[in-house]
């Protein structure tokens, strides 16, 4: 018996073989990137003095960042043209998203601040 | 490039594993539309705690409920258990033994499990500092949002135990495969979902 057979691993072809190291080196720069996009925004909050307006600048900076990360080196959603669906239902998402929830935050927030100042933070 | 056409979200199996591609196609698609929807119903839970900042009614706010210690481990082992499912997806496309794969997908159920005990405790601590969800506006808005995330980690962890259990009786079938695919969607996802999470309820609280 080889030693291919006895580690059961399938015999690959040179392209699967490739394939294999890319698409594992996608999952580990995938998990690093998301790390450090992690450590950013938890150090300025336990250790920056900076003003809280660039900090919460700097937080949803970062929190975009790191889920564009997600998408494209865990759910491998990629520009490749044949995956346009997946990604025009995201954005579509986002649509709605900043529809629905873009319009809850401007209606109450206009009413708060009509007839309860008190509710804004 | 030579790589493998991509016919769905998340990692696609290819040409080896060819039997029931399209079927697969179809459902992973159909999952995928249910996570956008998903996507939806968490943004507006997210509008509506934003909405409920202010809402205190004189009872204790963020700075008083969250421990950043605590979050930031949660954030650690969710993150985690996100690469080893991608592990675990690569061992389903490379490896025609189930060992590795199994491996990997249990290391990814501890750490899931250890998620929501990490949530379950903190929320303990919160009821322990009178934030019960009755006190407050913004504290049913925080309850009706980040345990609806611990809820869907716990669904995903009953899926992978059912899953685990038909790679036991069944092997890896084109039915197992096609599960573990759309599972591994929800577990990224609920890894998004998170980031949103700790972000804004947690880091926003905080600062």
């Amino acid at each position: 018996m080889s030693r291919r057979a006895l580690s059961k691993k399938r015999e690959l072809s040179d392209e699967e073989a490739k394939e294999l190291v890319a698409e594992r080196r996608g999952y580990v720069w995938g998990l690093l990137a998301a790390l450090v996009l992690t450590l950013i925004p938890f150090g300025l909050v336990a250790y920056a003095e900076i003003e809280p307006l660039t900090l919460y600048g700097s937080i949803a900076a970062c929190a975009i960042v790191q889920i564009v990360v997600h998408f494209r080196f865990f759910l491998h959603i990629t520009l490749a043209r044949n995956k346009r669906e997946d990604l025009q239902l995201i954005l579509f998402t986002l649509l709605i998203l900043t529809i629905m929830g873009g319009g809850t935050l401007w209606i109450l927030f206009n009413l708060y601040y009509r007839m309860m100042p008190g509710m804004i933070p | 490039m030579t790589r493998t056409a991509m016919r769905h979200p998340g990692l696609n199996l290819g040409p080896a594993h060819a039997d029931a591609e399209d079927t697969r196609e179809e459902m992973i698609f159909g999952f995928w539309v249910f996570m956008m929807s998903d996507f939806v119903i968490f943004g507006l839970l997210f509008a509506t705690y934003v909405v409920m900042l202010g809402g205190t009614a004189g009872g204790p706010g963020p700075h008083e409920l969250f421990e950043m210690k605590s979050v930031f481990i949660e954030t650690l082992i969710l993150l985690t258990s996100s690469f080893t499912f991608g592990m675990a997806s690569l061992a389903l496309k490379y490896r025609e033994d189930t060992k590795p794969l199994v491996i990997w997908l249990i290391v990814t159920l501890l750490l899931g499990v250890a998620f929501i005990a990490y949530e379950l405790k903190d929320f303990h601590t919160m009821f322990g500092k009178g934030g019960v969800p009755s006190r407050s506006g913004f504290i049913s808005a925080f309850f009706s949002l980040v345990p609806l995330h611990g809820l869907h980690v716990l669904a995903a962890c009953i899926w992978l135990i059912a899953l685990l259990g038909q790679i036991a009786v069944h092997g890896l079938d084109s039915f197992v495969k096609t599960g573990l695919l759309r599972l591994a969607i929800l577990w990224h996802f609920l890894d998004i979902v998170w980031i949103c999470i700790f972000s804004l309820v947690y880091l926003g609280g905080l600062t």
